[in-house]
């Protein structure tokens, strides 16, 4: 059978790649495009390792089809930094080691930039419940959760 | 298997009516979980996002809301009409998964998963609104307490889908709150959930309202007696009483790891009580 030719944008340059019906945009992400910073934890929607934003909005890219993104934007972690500029995010979770083995990290900094880019003061509860569908099973979350806070504020007054 | 993106109506219908192996795809959070378990093996993916209104939160000429079949439940929170009006409708339907769940989730799938404890579905019921389906003898409105029949099974004909949700207008006077009880504070399944939906004469009476349970039975209850508790009363505590009992007795949960029959008959009477408070205070708007 024939594959689906898909159209489309990710992290600002024009994409196309063919896939089959049954495939996930993580699937295409990873496989296909080498856009290995999106991990598959569960493959399920449950672990957020594969957080991306599609159109502006967060989505698990394992819970979208690759035929879906046909005409639409998306945004990975590879589209985090500015080139050699890391994301403050990604600079503080680095220097505050708010990670440890890494594979929930890209999901968290793609979820946690959406966060402050609609709520550049949230509190911690607003942050732990953003992040609620980000899975951590090594950090206990504290030390991320206390990195999105305190990054939060230093681009406040940066701003 | 192939995937179809239909640009009207009557063409999903007909890709739909066609081929009785092809399934609707519109936030995929439930669809794209049995396709990669193994559960589902459909011969079409019929994604319904690309017809016009699919994504559309729209007020109607009489003050309802019409709300797509592919409007993501996080579009409905960002909505402050929808939001003003239907407070509960929309607490229901952000209860679902995580952010990025909420990013792609639907009411309507919500509701044509037909799972007992789906938390969109009590708030529907209790504010009366109705599902357009559209299939291949045309359009039918239906209640959405007459789409789940069972456990994963819904009143759909072969060929039918649901194209969007309509509620009600709301009016001067009134309010809905939807509560739930789960072990943990997020990302969860109901244990018990409920949805009170009031409208009050001008002196603060209620005139009509309406009373959802979920979780506590194979389909969604609307309880009608706990609903009457509450009419004619302005939501005192022995109206709210009343209320509770009718809705404990209206109960006929199973037994399973997350509670037992006793809990969730009792848990039934005291998110009654709470949500037709907050309806109420809601409602009155002060």
């Amino acid at each position: 059978m024939s594959r689906i030719h898909v159209s489309t944008t990710i992290n600002g340059d024009d994409v196309d790649y063919l896939c089959e019906a049954g495939d996930t945009l993580l699937d295409v992400l990873r496989d296909q495009l080498d856009l290995t910073g999106s991990k598959e934890g569960c493959a399920s929607g449950d672990c957020g390792a594969c957080t991306v934003r599609l159109d502006g909005r967060l989505v698990c890219a394992c819970l979208v089809l690759g035929a879906e993104a046909e005409g639409r934007s998306v945004e990975t972690i590879e589209g985090m930094a500015e080139g050699e500029e890391l994301h403050p995010l990604q600079r503080n979770f680095i220097n505050k080691a708010a990670l440890q083995c890494g594979i929930c990290t890209p999901g968290i900094l793609v979820a946690a930039k959406d966060l402050l880019e609609r709520n550049p003061d949230p509190t911690e509860e607003e942050v732990r419940y953003w992040l609620a569908g980000n899975l951590c099973r090594c950090t206990g979350y504290d030390k991320i959760i206390r990195t999105v806070l305190e990054t939060a504020a230093e681009m406040r007054g940066a701003a | 298997m192939k995937f179809e993106t239909p640009q009207t109506v009557e063409q999903a219908v007909a890709l739909l009516a066609a081929d009785s192996g092809a399934r609707v795809l519109a936030g995929g959070t439930d669809l794209l979980v049995r396709l990669r378990a193994g559960h589902i093996a459909p011969s079409a993916i019929v994604d319904i996002k690309h017809i016009d209104g699919m994504g559309e939160i729209t007020q109607q000429a009489d003050g309802g809301w019409r709300i797509g079949a592919g409007v993501p439940c996080a579009a409905m929170g960002e909505h402050a009409g929808l939001v003003a009006d239907y407070p509960g409708v929309v607490e229901g339907a952000e209860l679902i998964g995580s952010t990025q769940v909420q990013g792609r989730c639907t009411m309507v799938g919500n509701l044509c998963n037909a799972g007992p404890a789906g938390d969109s579905v009590p708030a529907l019921v209790a504010a009366g609104a109705m599902v357009r389906v559209a299939g291949p003898n045309g359009t039918r409105d239906v209640p959405v307490l007459h789409i789940p029949t069972a456990p994963g099974k819904t009143s759909l004909a072969k060929g039918e889908f649901v194209t969007s949700v309509y509620l009600p207008p709301r009016g001067a006077r009134g309010g809905d709150a939807y509560l739930r009880f789960i072990p943990r504070t997020e990302m969860d399944i109901a244990v018990v959930g409920c949805a009170v939906n009031v409208i009050l004469e001008e002196d603060g009476t209620v005139a009509c309202a309406g009373v959802a349970l979920g979780a506590v039975a194979p389909t969604v209850l609307l309880v009608a007696e706990a609903a009457e508790a509450l009419i004619g009363t302005k939501c005192d505590d022995a109206a709210l009483a009343a209320c509770a009992a009718a809705a404990t007795a209206a109960a006929t949960p199973i037994d399973d790891k997350r509670g037992t029959v006793a809990f969730r008959k009792d848990v039934s009477g005291v998110l009654a009580r709470r949500a037709a408070k907050l309806a109420y205070v809601r409602a009155k708007g002060d």
